[in-house]
């Protein structure tokens, strides 16, 4: 089986999902292709993870409907039965295009993948967590797109070779005309290994700070409920549950957080989740892995002095 | 104007997702607009009351799911279409979007707007296929839309920031939270919905030979999350000292 692996670089590096795509894809046992869009710096690290051929299309200017066709060329001419995405921001914004032009669709968010001859099995959350449901695919190619953080990486030894694909020319019917990047020096809550989420229980906008603190302490992203961004305390942006964003990081901790089945449908598949209420029977303790029931004013000091001490 | 907005009929968000023999069971479910679909639907609205515009809500869907087409009408919409399959269930992404674009294509339309996701399914493909299959433009979570007469610019959530997208007439648009507070329709609203015709579409007319490219093996409850344990302690910094040990120690996250 031949997998195209739609990888992307951040920051110059090679993106941490992507390190996932393309060890999920060897773990298959297939041979493993790496299409990135970019500067290039980060086409190199693709062969330490195992990619052998490893498309290069430069490019300082972001443009899905060109990045779709040049994926979906490639896929044509190559041969491929599966293209990997990361179920991020740019995998959303990609991949329905690319299975649109390849006349399928996505298996989307994926959880756990496998290969059943020339079809691609998954198990993906559905109802934002509340379920999940196992798909696989039919016709000739499948697209995939894998949910961050439920894969683990493993290194891998090659040499890929770099070879440079052009664009075709054509200008896009939507076309982006200005980017604002938010500067934060925080994690984004997509990236994040550990993420921090304040609740209504924070009480005014100005506590939103000691979430934000406490995030810095842990090296972690900052969220919010939709309560406290409703309320206009955290931007949208930060907003984790059935309306905002899905995580899975491997430690979530929710600071004044009751629990409300929208929000445990965007953060319950975090690998540790830690809760702290003053509310014993609030829903969050049903699956938190540690709780402190307490006044989250009383216990953030604490907590931020021994994690200041615990982590150097 | 004529504005087409793409709406999803899905379990209310509040609502406990149970399963049984492989498949979901919808007894006693509320169906609501999706949250997204909401959104865009208010959008398409405030453009109908800033410019004027015929808004044509488009749902696909079982024969007997029309309430969130009755909501839309009673939220302000002036038609709503709405494509019938008696195996809704089997449906894939692409076959949906193919229905949606037999529609749309024998209509005079300048903007489609849909949610970023339904919130049942999570996909978040069909405005994207469409889109790709009309040759249109796609601007996705939106969350500021300014429409002229031939063309449309919207800032949108974006990896890492926020991006200006500009378009020409007619495109795609996805809807992000944060676009936009929905209204609740008003009694006046319920009432007159009631009586509203909708106009209902054979899926088999509009996509008369297809196949799903995805075989729904069977759905199954969430994974149980292990047991957790409330850490006791006097104070709390014992309870924040024992939360960070068990942290480092038993967890081993930190």
């Amino acid at each position: 089986m031949r997998i195209l692996v739609i990888a992307q670089e951040k920051d110059g590096a090679f993106r941490k999902s992507s390190r996932e795509a393309v060890t999920v894809s060897k773990k298959l046992g297939a041979q493993t292709d790496v299409f990135i869009a970019g500067t290039g710096a980060a086409a190199k690290e693709a062969s330490a993870y195992g990619a052998d051929t490893i498309y290069l299309f430069k490019t300082s200017e972001y443009d899905a409907e060109m990045q779709s066709r040049l994926i979906a060329a490639k896929v044509n001419e190559g041969g491929y039965k599966a293209v990997f995405f990361a179920h991020d921001w740019y995998g959303r914004d990609i991949s329905a295009r690319v299975a649109a032009l390849l006349d399928t669709v996505v298996l989307s968010d994926a959880t756990q993948i496998s290969v059943d001859g020339d079809r691609v099995a998954i198990t993906r959350p559905v109802y934002s967590g509340k379920a999940k449901v196992q798909l696989k695919s039919k016709g000739p190619v499948a697209v995939v797109s894998l949910r961050s953080n439920s894969f683990t990486i493993e290194e891998s030894t090659g040499k890929g070779e770099i070879v440079e694909i052009f664009g075709d020319g054509m200008e896009p019917k939507a076309k982006i005309v200005e980017f604002t990047p938010v500067v934060t020096k925080r994690v984004s809550l997509a990236d994040a290994d550990r993420v921090v989420t304040g609740g209504r229980g924070i009480k005014e906008a100005a506590n939103y700070k000691l979430i934000e603190d406490l995030a810095d302490i842990l090296g972690a992203a900052a969220g919010a409920t939709r309560a406290v961004v409703d309320a206009g305390w955290a931007d949208h942006a930060l907003q984790v549950g059935q309306t905002g964003q899905t995580v899975a990081p491997n430690l979530y901790m929710a600071i004044g957080v009751s629990g409300a089945i929208q929000h445990l449908a965007g953060m319950s598949s975090s690998k540790i989740i830690v809760a702290v209420n003053k509310d014993p029977e609030a829903p969050i303790f049903g699956v938190a892995t540690y709780g402190i029931v307490g006044d989250l004013f009383e216990v953030i000091p604490p907590l931020s002095e021994e994690l200041k001490k615990m982590l150097g | 104007m004529n504005i087409f907005v793409l709406i999803k009929q899905v379990p209310d968000t509040e609502a406990r997702i149970r399963v049984s023999g492989g498949s979901i069971v919808h007894d006693g479910i509320k169906w609501i607009i999706s949250p997204y679909d909401e959104i865009a639907l208010e959008e398409a609205l405030r453009i109908k009351q800033k410019s004027g515009a015929t808004v044509t809500v488009v749902s696909v869907g079982p024969a007997d799911a029309t309430s969130a087409i009755r909501t839309a009408y009673a939220m302000g919409a002036d038609k709503g279409i709405h494509v019938v399959h008696s195996e809704y269930a089997m449906l894939d992404s692409l076959s949906i979007a193919k229905a949606i674009e037999a529609v749309v294509r024998a209509e005079d339309v300048q903007l489609i707007l849909a949610g970023r996701q339904g919130s049942d399914s999570d996909n978040g493909q069909v405005p994207l296929m469409l889109a790709t299959r009309l040759g249109i433009g796609l601007i996705p979570f939106a969350v500021e839309l300014t429409v002229g007469d031939d063309s449309v610019r919207v800032l949108s959530e974006a990896e890492g920031g926020r991006a200006v997208y500009q378009a020409t007439l007619p495109a795609v648009i996805t809807a992000n939270a944060g676009l936009n507070e929905p209204r609740y329709p008003n009694l006046k609203g319920i009432m007159e919905a009631k009586k509203k015709a909708i106009d209902t579409r054979n899926f088999s007319e509009l996509v008369p030979s297809w196949e799903s490219m995805v075989e729904v093996v069977a759905y199954g409850d969430a994974d149980a999350r292990p047991k957790g344990k409330i850490l006791e302690g006097e104070t709390a910094a014992d309870k924040a000292r024992a939360l960070v040990q068990a942290l480092h120690e038993e967890a081993k996250v930190i």
